[in-house]
């Protein structure tokens, strides 16, 4: 057993300067995370609560067993996307605890825009389908939306990540036994009416939900029937007559405590197996994670000292400790969950690539989740690494990466650049989660790399056309490469897309890591193929 | 006479009296019998007898009242003896007689003693002979101005006029002085004719802010009879007494002599033997009035034994065993003072209406010096509707009454009774009245006081909700998984990304609900360290005890225990839809009167139905004007709480 001795010392000056430059950020963080938190602001709040309707977060809140965790997903959706605040993509959506079952819960958010669904809207409502799916996670969909953003319908509407995706995601879930609950607690029309037609089972509040294909309006233009939204698709017609939906409920509380019903009655079963031990806490406290990440992102900081903070007892059994050592593989317990990390502590060569790759086939012959740490620059360069087959050598690894089938899980730890990104596990490669730290940085390459490659080819062809190019010329060019660089390469920007499923507090990584492993064990962990590894 | 063997006790009551009774039996070498309906059948006093008989039935009349059944128990028993407890065949002179009878001893006085005292006319004509002083007044058929005029002379002003006919206050007229006897008369008689018909008034001495004060005797079989001080049981509610104590605050020691030996000669009047109680009402002027005799031992006899340290059950068997007493009146012993209050399973807030249910959670004071719990009951019993809902009695011993009252409190306080609703708080609010605390005591004491005694309801404090949340929360049983233990989702963290920790619960207690969100993380201010929730606040440590049962928690707030839920949605919406038709029964009972048929029209208001439960009546009456669709009860059935009785259709939706 080898213990992890922090070789840090919390009370020195370089250790006060980190954590205030960290804990600026987290700040800054939590602060953007408690506005996206108020949805659409206090006077749609209002307007909704008047109803006699629970806002979302209310509805989350009792719909989860009491004292459980939320474990939101794309909390920063569609932040700045739009140029229109759209809080959280106008849906919420995240795992928590129903009746000692882990559920995926997506809710949508009628306090913004009416809860209609922004490309990005539709992008959340399928990413947390896809963790659903992965995970094996019943899905709660608590209901309340006009449905598709109609302005943007070509980005929402037609295409295979589209709408329609929701109710194709929903058949093949239901398909394979992962049950599909909805509540429906507002309106629910044309297809947003297929939400709760296709799950298992729907519950319906009366005087307030509506389901129809499509609304007295449309139905008035085309056949000129004149008819009240109740009575057209309210849960009356469809608890009684057509059998649309099958709980009648009498509110919001009522609706909430017949889908913690619903979920009372699934029988479920966690699949996923694992050795576990009981948790013990690192020996080290969370909050110290401020202080270990240099302020200076160009600053190395050895990442035994983000393990030492994140892993049980801070017990760490180091695997090749010797060998490839920008790579640090090892085994360790989190949460009492058995984990294989890789972690970067420093650029990637041949023997770390080879070496991650030999250690991923390990844990999936074990059947042991892997957890990556992301901070990477990239592969090495030049003509002495090319020569040595860095190429075949980082395809080691992204086979590895791409082929294993443990439930993967990815933090971003610092910069996230180009092919490193890939052997790391980036989004591509299907880990279940993927989190960024505010400080954490992406992009194809770093700014300066950028602008440096592109002031290059710039300087050469002013070069070839007998052109001066000065050092004001290569500024100008480079400050808005720079600058664009900067600005995408942010988590905020990256998680505004869902490139990732949230920016979260260094110090919350931990349970983050831990509720998340719990999740992704509702799924069997599946043996491993791998691909043709190019020796 | 001769000293009788007696070996075995057989003890013809239930609850606290029938194991105090045995306490003291078992203390003497004897064999304790106790006798139990089917009802009874694990009730605490059937449990701690050495021998329990099963008399069947439910109802008292069909249990502890058959004579029969009674003196078979004690001869299957062996039984020598049998005490009769109080209540029940207490005072029933046939069964005295049935026991000397059957050869058996009687632990009470002879059942000419209790004829006598049986009529109260023929009780207070015999205590007038014996020098007795009974409520002066004329009760004669001549009703001029100038009877009534020389009568209230007599008497001494002021006087209370009263209609023969009547009762509850109607007719009824206080009168200061002479000058206004005239026109009261003419007043009082006028209001009785026209309430009751007949005009015909009496007239007695008006008893000026009464109190209740009696005096202990006991007697042996040798003509040695001894008053044992007074008790004051002037907190009455309804004519039940609520609190008693002794001595009486505040009085004289001649009074106290005369009152003693009145009381000595009441009983000599009878021939009585054993212990005994003889009422009297004291008037703020210091005179004092026989009301009754009491031919048993008392329910508050506990203070007189605190006072002068004596078993007075104990005294009963050696007296019935033929030993003379063993002190003179001089060696009576009166040291420091006692106050006993009297636990109820009944609702105060709900007119006082006798409480039923399973005592979920039971806990006694702890034991101490000058503490006494008398009590019939414990965890787990089942309160039933067919007998008293007497729990018990708590008796607080001092070296003065603040000394007494302040550790009465302070055992109410400790108490914890769930599952059932009790008088506890009620309780408490006597004794910590200012008014109490001067003893200013009289028999209006509740009326008066009755703001203060009996609050409105009023919304529950955020502060308790906050701990019945943390307190829930930390008892909340984590959900293990069979299939996944130790998960980090099982952690009532409350976690939210970035954002403080949420916790929601939804609660109800005592038909109040909130929502509670509790926003904190760990290391929290509240700990649940074993059944005391703990809450440190800068530096303030303070306790309240909690308990969880299942889905109820128990939690003392303010010296209050309040039952704590989990709110329903889904039967508060069954509930509401239900509600539309079927009426069911307030608690366990039998009915005794069907008052509707099927298919009958009835008004908002109309009694449908009514239910006997612990000696009161209830009447179930339509909510709302309807037609009586069915009915699933009928006369003499016993129903259980919330069995639907009527359905009743109509314009309730």
């Amino acid at each position: 057993m080898a213990t992890l001795n922090t070789q840090i010392n919390p009370r020195s000056a370089e250790f006060a300067g980190n954590t205030a430059a960290m804990l600026e950020q987290v700040t800054a963080l939590r602060s953007l995370l408690a506005q996206v938190a108020q949805g659409g602001g206090t006077k749609a709040q209002e307007r909704h609560t008047s109803r006699g309707k629970l806002l979302p977060r209310d509805r989350i809140d009792r719909l989860l067993d009491p004292g459980s965790p939320f474990l939101e997903i794309g909390q920063l959706a569609a932040h700045e996307v739009y140029g229109e605040d759209v809080p959280a993509a106008g849906v919420i959506a995240g795992i928590g605890r129903v009746e000692g079952v882990e559920c995926m819960i997506v809710a949508n958010d009628a306090t913004v825009k009416g809860g209609s669904y922004y490309p990005l809207t539709v992008k959340k409502h399928l990413r947390a389908q896809t963790i659903a799916l992965q995970n094996r996670l019943p899905c709660i969909y608590l209901v309340d939306s006009g449905g598709a953003n109609l302005p943007r319908q070509d980005e929402v509407f037609p295409d295979r990540e589209h709408f329609g995706r929701i109710f194709f995601n929903q058949a093949n879930m239901s398909a394979q036994g992962i049950p599909q609950i909805a509540v429906v607690m507002g309106s629910c029309t044309a297809g947003g009416a297929y939400v709760p037609a296709m799950a298992d089972e729907a519950i319906m509040v009366r005087q307030q939900a509506t389901i129809f294909l499509a609304g007295p309006p449309l139905v008035k233009a085309a056949t000129g029937e004149v008819v009240s939204a109740e009575d057209l698709g309210g849960a009356d017609v469809h608890c009684r007559t057509s059998g649309v939906a099958d709980h009648y409920a009498d509110n919001d509380e009522h609706a909430l405590a017949l889908a913690r019903r619903s979920v009372a009655n699934l029988n479920w079963h966690k699949l996923g197996k694992l050795q576990r031990l009981a948790p013990v806490a690192p020996l080290y406290a969370a909050d110290e994670l401020y202080g270990v990440v240099p302020a200076d992102a160009k600053q190395p900081f050895d990442v035994r000292e983000v393990i030492a903070r994140l892993v049980d007892g801070s017990v760490f059994d180091e695997f090749k400790a010797l060998f490839g050592t920008t790579l640090v593989c090892g085994f360790a317990h989190l949460h009492g969950y058995p984990v294989a990390i890789l972690a970067n502590n420093g650029i990637l060569f041949a023997e770390a690539a080879q070496k991650g790759a030999h250690f991923i086939e390990l844990a999936c012959q074990r059947g042991i989740p892997l957890l990556f740490l992301q901070n990477i620059t990239g592969f090495m360069v030049g003509k002495k690494y090319e020569e040595g087959g860095i190429a075949k050598h980082g395809a080691k690894l992204v086979t590895a990466v791409a082929c294993a089938q443990v439930p993967k899980f990815t933090v971003i730890i610092g910069g996230s650049f180009g092919a490193g990104n890939y052997g790391m596990c980036g989004r591509a490669y299907d880990p279940r989660f993927l989190w960024m730290w505010p400080n954490a940085r992406i992009g194809v390459m770093g700014a300066e790399q950028a602008a440096g490659v592109l002031a290059q080819v710039k300087r050469e062809q002013s070069e070839r056309s007998g052109q001066a190019f000065t050092a004001d010329d290569e500024a100008r060019l480079k400050q808005p490469i720079l600058d664009q660089y900067e600005h995408q390469g942010h988590p905020y920007y990256s998680s505004a897309r869902l490139w990732d499923d949230g920016v979260i507090d260094p110090a919350q990584t931990r349970e983050v890591l831990g509720l998340a492993l719990s999740a992704a064990l509702n799924a069997p962990i599946e043996p491993t193929r791998f691909g043709i590894f190019r020796m | 006479m001769s000293r009788q063997a007696l070996t075995t006790l057989l003890v013809a009551n239930r609850g606290e009296i029938a194991c105090r009774v045995m306490r003291t039996a078992k203390a003497m070498g004897l064999t304790t019998v106790a006798v139990h309906s089917a009802t009874d059948r694990n009730a605490r006093h059937s449990r701690e007898a050495d021998i329990s008989v099963d008399l069947g039935g439910s109802k008292a009349a069909d249990s502890y009242l058959q004579i029969d059944k009674l003196l078979a128990a004690a001869k299957a028993s062996g039984a020598q003896a049998i005490h009769p407890g109080y209540g029940f065949l207490s005072e029933n002179a046939g069964f005295a007689r049935a026991i000397e009878e059957a050869g058996l001893i009687f632990l009470g006085p002879p059942a000419s003693a209790i004829d006598a005292m049986g009529s109260k006319s023929a009780a207070k004509a015999l205590m007038e002979t014996a020098g007795v002083p009974l409520v002066p007044g004329y009760h004669g058929e001549a009703q001029d101005l100038d009877t009534f005029r020389t009568a209230a002379e007599r008497i001494g002003y002021p006087v209370l006029l009263k209609a023969s006919a009547g009762g509850g206050g109607k007719g009824m007229k206080v009168v200061e002085d002479q000058s206004q006897l005239a026109d009261a008369l003419a007043s009082a008689q006028r209001e009785a004719q026209s309430s009751f018909g007949d005009a015909r008034m009496l007239v007695e001495k008006y008893v000026l802010k009464p109190r209740h004060v009696e005096i202990q005797v006991f007697a042996d079989q040798h003509g040695n009879c001894l008053y044992l001080n007074e008790r004051d049981c002037s907190i009455q509610r309804r004519h039940q007494k609520v609190v008693e104590e002794a001595p009486a605050p505040g009085l004289p020691a001649e009074l106290r002599r005369a009152m003693g030996e009145a009381a000595v000669r009441a009983a000599q009047a009878i021939g009585y033997v054993g212990a005994g109680t003889v009422e009297f009402l004291l008037d703020a002027r210091g005179e004092f009035f026989f009301m009754e005799m009491n031919t048993r031992l008392q329910v508050e006899h506990p203070v007189t034994e605190a006072i002068t340290g004596l078993d007075l059950v104990a005294w009963q068997i050696r007296v019935a065993c033929g030993e003379p007493l063993p002190i003179t009146q001089s060696e009576v012993p009166l040291m420091g003072h006692a106050i006993e209050v009297r636990l109820y399973a009944e609702d105060p807030a709900n007119d006082f209406l006798p409480a039923t249910g399973t005592l979920a959670l039971y806990r006694e004071s702890a034991p101490g010096p000058g503490r006494r719990v008398d009590s019939g009951v414990s965890e787990g019993d089942d309160v039933s509707p067919f007998y008293d809902p007497m729990l018990g009695k708590l008796i607080a011993w001092g070296e003065d009454r603040e000394q007494a009252r302040l550790r009465l409190l302070a055992m109410l306080g400790e108490f914890a009774i769930g599952g059932v609703k009790t008088n506890i708080a009620f309780l408490q609010r006597i004794l910590a009245h200012p008014a109490f605390a001067a003893a200013e005591l009289d028999t209006g004491f509740i009326g008066r006081h009755q703001e203060v005694l009996l609050p409105e309801a009023t919304a529950l404090p955020e502060a308790l909700w906050e701990a019945a949340a943390e307190a829930w929360l930390l008892s909340d049983a984590a959900r293990v998984r069979e299939d996944h233990s130790h998960s980090p989702w099982a952690e009532r963290s409350g976690l939210r990304l970035g954002l403080p920790p949420c916790s929601t619960l939804h609660l109800c207690s005592g038909g109040q609900r909130q929502a509670v969100t509790v926003q904190h993380s760990a290391p929290s201010a509240w700990q649940l360290q074993g059944d005391q929730l703990v809450h440190d606040q800068a530096g303030v440590r303070r306790q309240h005890l909690a308990i969880r049962r299942g889905n109820t928690l128990y939690l003392r707030w303010a010296g209050e225990v309040h039952t704590v839920s989990a709110f329903d949605a889904i039967a508060e919406a069954e509930a509401s839809h239900g509600h539309q038709g079927g009426l069911g029964a307030p608690m366990n009972g039998n009915i005794v009167r069907v008052l509707v048929t099927p298919g009958q029209q009835v008004t908002a208001g109309t009694a449908l139905v009514v239910l006997e439960a612990m000696k009161m009546e209830h009447s179930i009456r339509a909510p709302h004007d309807g037609t009586v669709k069915a009915l699933f009860c009928e006369e003499g059935e016993m129903v259980s709480e919330g069995a639907v009785l009527v359905d009743l259709e109509g314009s309730g939706t």
